[in-house]
């Protein structure tokens, strides 16, 4: 059934499709319109799941993990701030492997205060075992939190699946809403490993000793590392089904390209669009969308970046006295590799200010002259 | 003191926590852990923010209870709590009493706004505050559990604790819950029976346990179960249940109250007081005990 439906919704279907059996959430904008929908959902019992209406995003996600760890499968969603207050507990569902499924709007953080897209919220989180991907379609937002289930549940590593403030989250587009039997065999109940329970009483997270941490550290990136290969077998398995593939990068136009974009979210749908246009005239431009951020899809990114001439990376962020993040991933990933492309770094469209073709047409006239990276950052649309 | 050896409740015998924990000597809270299980039985799940009892159960591999423990963040004991019963109830365990288990600092400061979310919305979780009055685990800081005139490491003698103890009662009886009570490791026999009424009834049920510590309270190892019980004869510590947030009930009428300075004196943390101070600490007590009693409709 095809439906009209803004990308928060779209993340609510997508739980309401994986039968979520526990949601705790706390509403921020511009992510209220999921858990709304998901209230009415739990209310009219089109969704049998109990939702717990916390007092504060860290519990919110404390709530999710008691949930995750008693057998029931969990999600919640929030943004920017309420992102940064859950920190603590995002190191906590990592750690202790429990693979609840949150919906992250990404929203710039304050001061000052704005409601508008950028993602320092989201990669300020890079580093606490999560799993990450980036959409920039609504279709791909609900089919991502489908298979985010799987993945995160086959692991026991939690998701975020991330969608710009606005240009998605409030941007009504047609999905494609799967069917629930079919749902049903991608995607079968949660059945973890191990759980609380008084029939078989362990102690989770207990004090742990230099002898011991490493150890579950090892196993927690040995799982990351499984995962991009199982995304692709499961992406390959819900083509099968919904005829949509879902996969670590999204390539166009990369191919023999002497000028590949790397870009994230919305702003590499219209980088696809930019492409369009130079091709028109005549430059062999490509684009190459980051689905996967954590883990890093090193093998994708080598193979398709290391056949190209010249590479500009794209950031909606930025690490302070240091470059835009994705930039950073992508010379780490490309570093020591026997050939390597010219890669440029820009910066654009921080806090929600917008992305568009032209940005596209000045970072493509910019990077095809240049024959080195000279400056450290390249910003694009900023009033110097 | 008559209502006291009418107490007809045996204590059972089972037993949830094993000897080899890792309890400092004359620990209070790891003797109401022990109490608390007899009453509430082998079907409960335990949440444990940073507290003690963090590093009592023992270490991984290593656990001290025949219950299941989720060891969850410092603030999170009552929103863990929740999430664990709407989990049980979701995958079809109704049965199973979920217990959040907490100090008094991840109670009374760092862990009460969880704390006041779960009970506003009457989650079904017993939670209990085991109180020994200050940051133990970390050394000795003061909390807002920590009663006037007290030593700790960040209350040195020069400058020792000027404010008066959070009234953690007061604020969750304003929440209106079904079930408060107090317990003391000196009285088992109350403890257990609150702990077994608590079980049977549903909604957020608040259990405030003093729990003397040697360690931190510079008194005798032995003298922990006297300590429980002379803050009950002196009314510092009354014992008493509040129900549906109204009903007021004393357990234990103390019907001549001994002075404050012989709880006081067994302790090394208020042996700096003077004279004056501990009137004053007398007048504290007195009106909070009259305050309990007019409550309680005595």
């Amino acid at each position: 059934m095809k439906k009209v439906i803004m990308g928060n919704h779209a993340l609510s279907y997508g739980a309401m499709l994986s039968r979520a059996q526990v949601i705790a959430a706390y509403p921020i904008t511009p992510q209220t319109q999921v858990v709304e929908l998901l209230s009415e959902m739990c209310a009219d019992g089109t969704l049998n799941a109990k939702f717990i209406k916390v007092e504060s995003e860290h519990s919110a996600m404390a709530a999710c993990l008691g949930a995750s760890l008693a057998g029931a499968r969990t999600f919640t969603a929030t943004s920017a701030q309420g992102l940064a207050l859950m920190h603590e507990m995002l190191h906590w569902a990592a750690g202790g492997r429990m693979p609840v499924v949150m919906g992250n709007i990404n929203r710039a953080m304050a001061p000052g205060w704005s409601i508008w897209a950028d993602q320092n919220d989201s990669l300020s989180e890079r580093d606490t075992g999560w799993i990450q991907f980036y959409c920039s379609s609504n279709q791909e937002v609900l089919d991502t939190v489908i298979q985010a289930f799987k993945v995160s549940e086959k692991l026991m590593i939690p998701s975020m699946i991330v969608l710009d403030a606005f240009a998605l989250s409030h941007t009504y587009e047609v999905v494609e809403i799967p069917e629930q039997d079919k749902v049903d065999r991608f995607l079968p109940p949660f059945n973890p490993p191990w759980r609380l329970t008084p029939d078989d009483p362990h102690a989770f997270g207990g004090l742990t000793s230099p002898d011991h941490y490493m150890e579950f550290r090892y196993k927690l990136q040995k799982d990351m590392e499984k995962v991009p290969a199982l995304v692709e077998e499961t992406g390959k398995e819900y083509e099968k089904l919904f005829g949509r593939y879902l996969g670590q990068v999204e390539e166009y136009f990369c191919d023999e390209a002497e000028l590949v974009f790397v870009t994230s979210g919305t702003a590499g749908y219209t980088a696809r669009v930019a492409v369009d246009e130079l091709r028109a005239k005549g430059i062999k431009a490509g684009n190459l969308r980051i689905k996967l951020f954590r883990p890093f899809p090193f093998e994708k990114v080598r193979d398709i970046l290391s056949r190209v001439p010249k590479v500009a990376v794209l950031d909606r962020n930025i690490s302070y006295g240091h470059h835009g993040i994705f930039y950073q991933e992508v010379k780490s990933a490309m570093y020591g590799q026997p050939s390597s492309p010219l890669i440029f770094g820009f910066i654009a469209g921080l806090g929600g200010r917008d992305i568009t073709r032209d940005s596209y047409q000045e970072i493509a006239e910019y990077a095809l002259n240049k024959n080195r990276a000279e400056e450290e950052i390249v910003w694009i649309g900023v009033k110097k | 003191m008559s209502k006291e050896r009418k107490m007809t409740i045996t204590i059972p015998r089972e037993e949830y926590m094993s000897p080899g924990h890792l309890a400092c000597q004359g620990c209070g809270a790891s003797l109401a852990m022990r109490l608390a299980l007899k009453g509430l039985g082998q079907k409960t799940i335990v949440c444990i923010p940073a507290c003690c009892w963090a590093v009592i159960d023992g270490p991984f591999p290593h656990s001290s209870l025949d219950i299941p423990i989720y060891h969850c963040a410092f603030e999170t004991a009552a929103s863990s709590a929740s999430g664990v019963r709407a989990g049980l109830d979701m995958v079809g365990d109704t049965e199973t009493t979920v217990l959040a288990w907490a100090g008094d600092g991840g109670t009374f400061d760092i862990g009460l706004q969880a704390l006041s979310g779960a009970a506003e919305r009457n989650d079904d979780i017993v939670y209990t505050c085991y109180d020994n009055e200050a940051y133990m685990n970390t050394g000795i800081q003061r909390s807002s559990a920590t009663p006037i005139g007290a030593w700790t490491t960040t209350t040195p003698v020069k400058h020792y604790k000027k404010e008066r103890k959070k009234d953690i009662i007061g604020i969750m009886a304003a929440h209106g819950l079904p079930y408060i009570a107090t317990a003391s490791v000196a009285y088992p026999e109350d403890m257990v029976k609150k702990f077994r009424k608590a079980r049977e009834i549903r909604g957020t049920r608040f259990i405030h346990v003093f729990a003397p510590c040697p360690a931190g309270w510079k008194s005798r190892p032995e003298d922990t179960v006297k300590l429980a019980r002379l803050a009950v004869q002196t009314g510092y510590f009354p014992l008493f249940e509040i129900e549906n947030g109204e009903r007021w009930t004393l357990n234990l009428k103390v019907k001549e109250r001994k002075p404050i300075a012989e709880y006081l004196k067994l302790q090394g943390r208020f042996r700096h007081l003077k004279e004056d101070e501990i009137t004053l600490i007398q007048q504290e007590v007195d009106a909070r005990w009259e305050k309990i009693l007019k409550n309680c409709g005595l």
